[in-house]
């Protein structure tokens, strides 16, 4: 039913997983001295860095982001401005987040703050690309029948990887193991890499197997007309309908 | 008044219809909550069937021991018959001895194999010992060296030096300092005036502290530094031992037990380390002169991978090696030799050689090699003979013996009194012999050492051994009692209807069968042993318990043919899968780690924090974080509306997210009140933990106190208006005037005793008298106060004001009114407000049925209003809670006044995230199913008490016992052990004691905030339905009771799930190297935590029982007898 989709998903998350690997192994040929755990904050970095480009040209070249009606180029140029805003302020969140939940408040803040910047590239960026600069939609994809296409779906599951991951790898930190992955923020950020390369593999999979399950239902095209469009109003409303209404689209011609 | 009027009327106008519910249930008014004596007595029950698992493991575990704190003197060692010698001035046999003490070297390590050609790392490293023991055979042995578990260097170091068998729980005077105040060879040596001079392990220090002529430690912490201590010593071994101020010297060498702990015996840096030790021992015995012992020893073997603290012979068998420049020993290492030297023995033995009194509580026996035979004494230089020392010894054990029986009951009496007569019997026939001036039978010196040997047998058997039945047993009654508490909780609604019938015959049963088996011991062994009875009793009534379950689940299938009722699948692995199950899980899966459990306020933080973010992520997955939108399909009426309003659940939702932050910020918080254990060695404990007498810069005192008191008031008024909120300010009841009252006094009180105390003693010189008085009395007077507020709730928890209206207003309206009302405030802003009339249905139901036949009486009856009556059950509770932890707070430092304010915030927000998720839920679905609390806030609940052990500064270790709370209201001291013990119980733990009595709030708060949420709700269209609060649980009294229920058994499940992984951890461990220091006192911890905690739900719960009694009397007294 979703073939088309799980294979173009496939192939990206393909893609996504090859980059990580390749700013994993890259850096290590240039980059004399250059290690996983020695210099740490170059690899989140350049990981970072990889996932946020990959993923950025892949949802833009497949065209799961959803369009535009306007194409003037300054309402782009403000989605733009917008889409970095959330980025940073995500970063934030997560630098906050992982503060309260007992990363040292000043001594490394440079590493939480990288930690933070991984942990945005990998689910905050996914959320940008695949549902524009739109945070109600964001906390709708969140909910039992929130998702709207296999892209939505494939969405909650990277992300509950990820952080999932993250979280899981905080256990190992006060171990008396002494070994160099317990430093901090190096188990964290390996638990949300490998988190989300399960994520990666585990979504195509997972909606692979429910493929005959997955039903996206109209009444959310309703329900996304109602709140976003009759409720708020204004620019987002209209974009948040525009989402609907396409996805709806898609789906009739499936 | 007159609007006030207007609103109440209209809203008695809106209350007009009747309610659905009361159609179905019709009850009289002064019903009670069904079963309730029952629920008490169930609770109790269960708690103790916890207890009794927990004492029988203890039992098994914890070796415990008093200490005798009684010395030996000079003149306890005469010789019979003889003029008074002072034993101690006759010339000794050595004048001086040098101990070398190598931390875990095993008898293997010291042993030399010729004929092994291809030697391990740890073999044939000594060559030293074998070519002196062969060549020099009078002058030196090796023996296997017995050590008795625990096997771990500090105990070790008490057994060498006292001589007896030291347990963890040495119960002594001090519990604080290590220090060792039995007597022992140390403070012997320094009694006569040699100069002992001590090197390396910085544990002597701890133990024998000031005890030293001269002390060089070296930190022994880091166990992965193998060169630091045994560097420093060698820097000043010889340099010391060529010099002449000193008599004994002692070097304890840390090397090879760091080399076992960190790479294992095999490893080729244990092979450095012991030939560095062979270097050692042969440059010592170079510099050794003809007066002087040497003494090489280890203290305990190690296992295969380096670790020690067991049993096993691996980890017991050390080395022991004497030497003497001079002859030693009577002859070449003969037959009747002994194979094996109990490490107790040494103490006796070093004792007479070097002409000290033997240490009072020795149970050793002295090494006869060592002494020359009777016939040979005049030979030999100095000292006793072989029979002489044997006596000196067994006089000496046995006075122990007698002493010892005298204080504690724990040596089984028919073994005593052999022993006793078994002395009395050698003494005569040694006295006839040495009185005689006949040369000793063999038989005599035979049966002097089988004494002695079956008294260190008898102590042994009593002190230093793990009794794995005992644990066993423990462990299967705690998973029981663990198990039960599930399947109560699931089962709660099905037992209370039936009335608990199918608990009474486990108990009965219980009671035969112990009474059954302590006949049975009576009759095989002639005494009862308590903890087998109990054990019995309790598993027969578990199994007993889980039999009636299983039968009449299958019994009930049966009948139900194929549908099965709803409960029989309560173990479906969905429900148990949830992530607060699986974060509780977590938490006890820390407890068996010790870096964990050392970690423990952390990670405890984490995982409350997990947990609470959870929960609006879990709402919004199921949709009900937002409002739901406008829906075409559900507008058409295609789909059931529920019926909520957008902003009401928008409402809610921020109320849920505002808690939410508020929670997280004062965990995060709340982390910086924590202590430090000295295994984190990069930790700085909190500024707030000193207290206010001890800060220097007075700036620094005056902002500290001024924090501490500004917390105390905001905490009192807090507490005061969230009473006065829901009106329960305006009787004049006994909790009314507590709170009224005694709640400021009380914390005025606390604000002036922090001030007097603070007080340097030197500023006011003058006032010092004064200043005394006040510390004395100030506390006294809170602790009075608090016992009076306590018992004023107790007797007279009704904090119900009722106003009866009068009748003229009454009548002067046309419309019906309701004849009682609840409301909430009494002043009239607060009555604009908060105004929520609450009429109690089922009592006007039950007057309205009354009526037909007395209609005319209606317009006669006053009207009555009840203010508070919406939270009648919650506000004692509260206020009990409230006045408990002012009270706790007196025991603390002054500076914990903001983490009680973080607590109390902390409380209040997780009700409120409890209530607003469930209002939410419960506004989703249509009927929820009676007040069943779920699972999340419960976890929710118990982690939050942990975390608040240690964010008031606790930690589970010994040393961070918080003493200075026994000396509150008490600066002089005590005369008995019960009131300082208590206190610092208090102390120690107040946050499970405060947790575990407001447990019953969490069934409460929902319908507390009931109150808002149908005003919200009432917008919507809410068929005029009132707040009925908590009055709807006593509309549904079963409800009520098995929710009660449900709740607490859910709450000791999770708490008793804790503590068995923590025996379980106990248990496992009990061989790893820092059980001693790590688990057997977080056991401790839990186990004391875990009945209080459950003693405080009972107490809870019953507090909740004692309110539904006067609450059912207050009806009774309401109603007029006219009108039945």
């Amino acid at each position: 039913m979703w073939d088309h989709e799980i294979r173009a998903m496939a192939s990206t998350h393909a893609i996504l997983a090859a980059s990580v690997f390749m700013a994993t192994v890259l850096p290590a040929v240039f980059v004399p001295g250059f290690s996983v755990y020695g210099t740490h904050l170059l690899w989140l970095y350049s990981v970072s860095a990889a996932v946020t480009v990959v993923s950025v040209a892949v949802f833009w070249l497949l065209g799961v982001t959803p369009p535009t009606k306007k194409h003037t180029l300054g309402y782009k140029l403000s989605r733009l401005f917008r889409s970095c805003l959330y980025f940073f302020l995500s970063c934030l969140f997560f630098h906050t987040l992982v503060v309260l939940y007992g990363a040292p408040l000043i001594e490394s803040a440079l590493e939480t703050f990288s930690l933070a910047v991984l942990l945005t590239s990998l689910t905050t960026l996914r959320c940008l690309c695949v549902l524009g600069p739109n945070i109600q939609a964001w906390i709708r994809v969140f909910s039992r029948h929130g998702a709207m296409s296999v892209w939505d779906t494939c969405l909650q599951i990277t992300v509950a990887c990820t952080v999932v991951g993250a979280w899981v790898g905080a256990f190992p930190i006060p171990l008396d193991w002494d070994r160099p992955w317990q430093v901090w923020p190096v188990s964290c950020s390996l638990g949300a890499l490998f988190g989300f390369l399960t994520g990666l593999i585990a979504a195509p999979a997972w909606i692979h197997y429910h493929r005959k399950h997955l039903t996206y239902k109209l009444t959310f095209i309703s329900y996304l007309l109602g709140t976003f469009g009759v409720q708020l109003g204004g620019k987002d409303g209209f974009e948040a309908t525009q989402t609907g209404r396409d996805c709806f689209v898609h789906m009739k011609a499936e | 008044m007159s609007v006030i009027d207007v609103l109440l009327l209209t809203h008695t106008f809106t209350s007009g219809p009747r309610p659905r519910e009361d159609k179905q249930t019709k009850k009289h008014p002064e019903t009670r909550m069904k079963g309730s004596p029952v629920l008490s007595l169930l609770l109790l029950c269960i708690c103790s069937l916890y207890f009794v698992g927990l004492y029988l493991f203890m039992g098994g575990f914890l070796l415990v021991r008093l200490e005798v704190n009684r010395t030996s003197t000079c003149g306890d060692v005469l010789q019979p018959g003889q003029e008074p010698v002072d034993f101690c001035h006759t010339r000794p046999r050595f004048r001086r001895a040098v101990l070398i003490i190598i931390d875990a070297l095993k008898i293997d390590f010291a042993q030399f194999d010729s004929s092994n050609l291809a030697p391990r790392p740890y073999e044939n490293k000594l060559p030293v010992v074998e070519e002196i023991t062969s060549s020099r055979p009078l002058h030196s042995r090796l023996y296997p060296f017995h050590a008795d578990p625990p096997t771990t260097t500090m105990q070790r170091i008490k057994g060498f030096t006292t001589g007896s068998l030291p347990t963890f729980v040495d119960v002594g005077n001090n519990f604080a300092s290590s220090a060792i105040l039995e007597d022992n060879l140390i403070h012997q040596l320094g009694q006569i005036g040699k100069r002992v001079v001590f090197m390396g392990d910085d544990t002597w220090e701890s133990l024998f502290p000031k005890k030293f002529y001269r002390c060089l430690p070296f930190p022994s912490f880091n166990v992965k530094d193998l060169h630091t201590v045994d560097n420093g010593i060698l820097q000043n071994l010889y340099s010391t031992m060529t010099g002449n101020d000193w008599d004994v010297l002692v070097a304890h060498f840390l090397g090879v037990d760091h080399c076992g702990h960190r790479f294992g015996p095999d490893h080729p840096a244990m092979a450095d380390k012991l030939t560095q030790m062979d270097g050692v021992i042969r440059s010592v015995i170079d510099r050794l002169q003809n007066d002087t012992l040497l003494v090489v020893m280890g203290d305990h073997g190690m296992t295969d991978t380096g670790d020690h603290g067991g049993e096993s012979l691996k980890e017991t068998d050390a080395a022991l090696f004497l030497y003497s420049p001079v002859p030693l020993f009577p002859g070449p290492p003969s037959q009747d030799e002994p194979d094996i030297v109990p490490q107790t023995d040494l103490v006796p033995s070093l004792a007479l050689l070097l002409g000290i009194p033997i240490p009072y509580s020795s149970v050793g026996q002295v090494l006869l090699p060592l002494f020359p035979p009777h016939d040979q004494a005049e030979v030999a230089p100095t000292g006793p003979s072989q029979l002489e020392a044997l006596w000196i010894n067994a006089k000496q054990v046995n006075r122990f013996l007698e002493t010892y029986s005298s204080m504690a009951k724990d040596i089984p009496p028919p073994r005593l009194s052999q022993l006793k007569a078994e002395f009395a019997r050698l003494s005569s026939e040694y006295l006839a012999t040495v009185g005689a001036g006949r040369s000793p039978s063999p038989q005599l010196t035979a049966s002097m050492q089988a004494y002695l040997t079956s008294v260190r047998e008898t102590c042994r058997a009593t002190w230093a051994r793990f009794n794995p039945l005992k644990m066993a047993a423990g462990l299967v009654i705690l998973a029981f009692a663990c198990l039960m508490c599930y399947v109560l909780s699931e089962l709660s609604f099905v037992l209370i209807r039936e009335n608990a019938r199918r608990l009474k015959a486990p108990a009965v049963v219980a009671l035969a069968v112990g009474v059954c088996v302590a006949v049975g011991q009576l009759l095989t062994h002639g005494y009862i042993e308590v903890a087998w009875c109990l054990a019995a009793a309790a598993l027969s009534a578990e199994l007993l318990f889980f039999w009636s379950v299983y039968r009449t689940r299958t019994v009930h299938v049966a009948k139900n043919g194929s549908k099965p009722p709803k409960w029989t699948n309560w173990l479906t692995r969905r429900r148990l899968l949830i992530p607060p199950i699986l974060v509780a899980f977590l938490r006890c899966a820390s407890l068996l780690s010790d870096s964990y459990v050392i970690a423990e306020g952390r990670v405890v933080t984490f995982l409350l924090l997990s947990l609470v973010v959870y929960t609006p992520v879990h709402l919004n997955w199921d949709g009900l974080l937002l409002p739901p939108s406008y829906d075409p399909l559900k507008s058409a009426g295609l789909l059931p509306s529920p019926a909520l309003s957008p902003s009401f659940v928008r409402k809610e939702s921020s109320t849920l997210l505002a808690c939410v932050g508020l929670l997280v910020g004062s965990l995060y918080l709340s982390l910086s009140f924590h202590g430090c254990r000295e295994e984190q060695g990069y930790c700085q404990p909190s500024p707030f933990l000193t207290p206010l007498s001890r800060l220097q810069d007075s700036q620094m005192k005056n902002l500290h106190y001024a924090l501490s008191v500004v917390s105390l008031g905001v905490w009192t008024y807090l507490l005061r208006h969230c009473l006065r909120h829901y009106g329960n300010l305006n009787s004049s009841g006994g909790a009314v005037f507590t709170a009224r009252w005694i709640l400021p006094l009380l914390s005025t009180c606390l604000g002036l005793h922090w001030a007097v105390s603070a007080t340097p003693e030197d500023s006011f010189r003058n006032l010092g008298e004064m200043i005394k008085l006040a510390q004395l009395l100030l506390p006294r007077a809170a602790f009075c106060l608090l016992a009076l507020g306590l018992f004023l709730i107790c007797l007279d928890p009704l904090t119900v004001f009722i106003k009866t209206r009068a009748t003229a207003s009454a009548r002067n309206s046309s419309l019906p009114l309701p004849r009682y009302r609840a409301s909430t405030g009494i002043s009239p802003q607060a009555e604009l407000h908060h105004l929520i009339p609450q009429i109690y249905q089922r009592m006007r139901r039950s007057l309205d049925d009354n009526e037909p036949s007395v209609g005319s009486e209606v317009d006669n009856r006053p009207a009555v209003e009840a203010y508070g009556l919406g939270t009648v059950y919650s506000a004692p509770l509260l206020l009990f809670c409230g006045l408990l932890t002012l009270g706790m707070l007196l025991l603390h430092p002054e500076g914990m006044a903001l983490s009680f304010l973080l607590l109390l915030l902390e409380m209040g927000a997780l009700l409120h995230i409890h209530a607003s998720a469930t209002t939410l839920r419960g506004l989703q679905s249509t009927y929820s199913g009676g007040f069943n609390v779920p699972w999340a806030p419960i976890v929710m609940w118990s982690l939050a008490a942990t975390q608040f052990f240690h964010a008031t500064g606790h930690l589970p270790t010994f040393p961070s016992i918080q003493w200075s709370a026994a000396f509150v209201g008490f600066p002089d001291g005590h005369t008995g052990t019960a009131v300082p013990a208590s206190l610092v119980t208090l102390n120690t733990f107040a946050s499970h004691i405060l947790f575990a009595v407001s447990c019953p709030l969490l069934l409460f708060w929902p319908l507390v905030c009931e109150a808002r949420g149908s005003r919200g709700g009432r917008a919507a269209g809410d068929e005029g339905e009132d707040a009925v609060m908590e009055m709807r649980l006593r509309e549904n009294p079963q409800q009520f009771s098995s929710a009660l229920l449900q709740l607490s058994t859910r709450y000791l499940f999770i708490l008793g799930a804790q503590v068995f992984a923590s025996v379980s951890a106990a248990a496992i461990l009990r061989r790893h190297l820092m059980v001693w220091k790590v688990f057997a006192p977080k056991l401790i911890f839990e186990a004391l935590g875990f009945v209080l905690s459950s003693v405080s739900v009972v107490i809870g719960v019953t507090l909740v029982l004692r309110v539904d009694v006067a609450v059912a009397r207050w009806f009774k007294r309401l109603i007029p007898d006219s009108s039945r």
